[in-house]
């Protein structure tokens, strides 16, 4: 037998390793790499507390969630990648550093 | 069994965020990353629920991260190379994220004994049959939503990502623009 609480704490690590990485990346891949990560930790704690409150009243609301979650995940990917590449046409760089004005 | 499935696919989770973080090279990230949705996938399984763990398989570690692999290879990134603002960041990034697991895993542990324990029992799994059923009763609308934004994200996804060609006057040379 697990603890749900276990689940938690494993999220809440993953959670932080993406915050870290979020703030310490200087590759812009791999920043938006690290909020996926954090998207994933989130979605953890939701499937945790939906079998929690399935053993409560059998609701599975928080399945639902993760599903409503993954689905904005993959369009955000879309979106986010389609911007890194006209961003690297524009600039020629990857690094956030090097990318601080709004025109050239 | 349960907990001893959960320490080695949780401990692949961490090892490979760890990762993540560490390595320079974004391929190395991305493929750790991979690494961390296909453990975070049994781990749903663990938690019963076996079609978002599907779910996590083919759409995560499936679709995203081979979109992102091949982002990587398309703009042939290199190693990040430290600078000014790295160094800050690691000044603070690291005590905030630890600051901020330090609460989390203190509200974790401080109420886990009221959450019990995970129970995998027949009657707690959630099948593919008991998601749809509410997934397209009470919440058609919705679903019906995320398709559109799913559209809206694919066309501005082209629109943004297309190569947009320099106006002719511009490219040709001026001599010729006189004839």
């Amino acid at each position: 037998m697990v603890p749900i609480a276990y689940y938690l704490i494993l999220s809440a690590i993953l959670f932080s390793i993406g915050v870290g990485a979020f703030l310490i990346k200087r590759n812009i891949i791999t920043i938006f790499m690290s909020i996926e990560l954090m998207l994933n930790a989130v979605n953890l704690s939701f499937v945790a507390f939906a079998n929690y409150w399935n053993q409560i009243n059998h609701q599975f609301s928080g399945q639902i969630f993760v599903f409503f979650v993954m689905v904005v995940a993959a369009a955000e990917a879309a979106v986010g990648l389609a911007i890194i590449i006209a961003l690297f046409r524009a600039r020629k760089t990857l690094n956030v550093d090097q990318v601080d004005l709004m025109k050239l | 069994m349960h907990l001893v499935l959960f320490f080695i696919f949780g401990g692949f989770c961490v090892a490979g965020a760890l990762n993540l973080l560490l390595q320079r090279h974004p391929i190395n990230s991305a493929l750790s990353l991979i690494v961390v949705m296909t453990s975070l996938a049994v781990l749903y399984l663990l938690l019963g629920a076996e079609f978002l763990a599907a779910v996590q398989v083919i759409v995560y570690s499936g679709a995203i991260m081979v979109l992102f692999t091949f982002v990587i290879m398309l703009l042939n990134a290199q190693r990040e190379e430290r600078t000014h603002g790295s160094r800050a960041a690691y000044i603070l990034g690291f005590p905030g994220a630890a600051a901020l697991f330090a609460i989390l895993a203190f509200i974790f542990v401080q109420n886990g004994k009221s959450l019990g324990f995970v129970d995998l029992s027949p009657s707690t799994m959630v099948g593919t049959h008991q998601l749809s059923e509410v997934l397209f009763r009470n919440l058609l609308l919705p679903f019906e939503v995320t398709s559109v934004l799913i559209l809206i994200a694919i066309l501005g996804a082209v629109a943004l990502a297309r190569h947009h060609e320099p106006p002719r006057n511009q490219s040709r040379p001026a001599g010729k623009e006189q004839r």
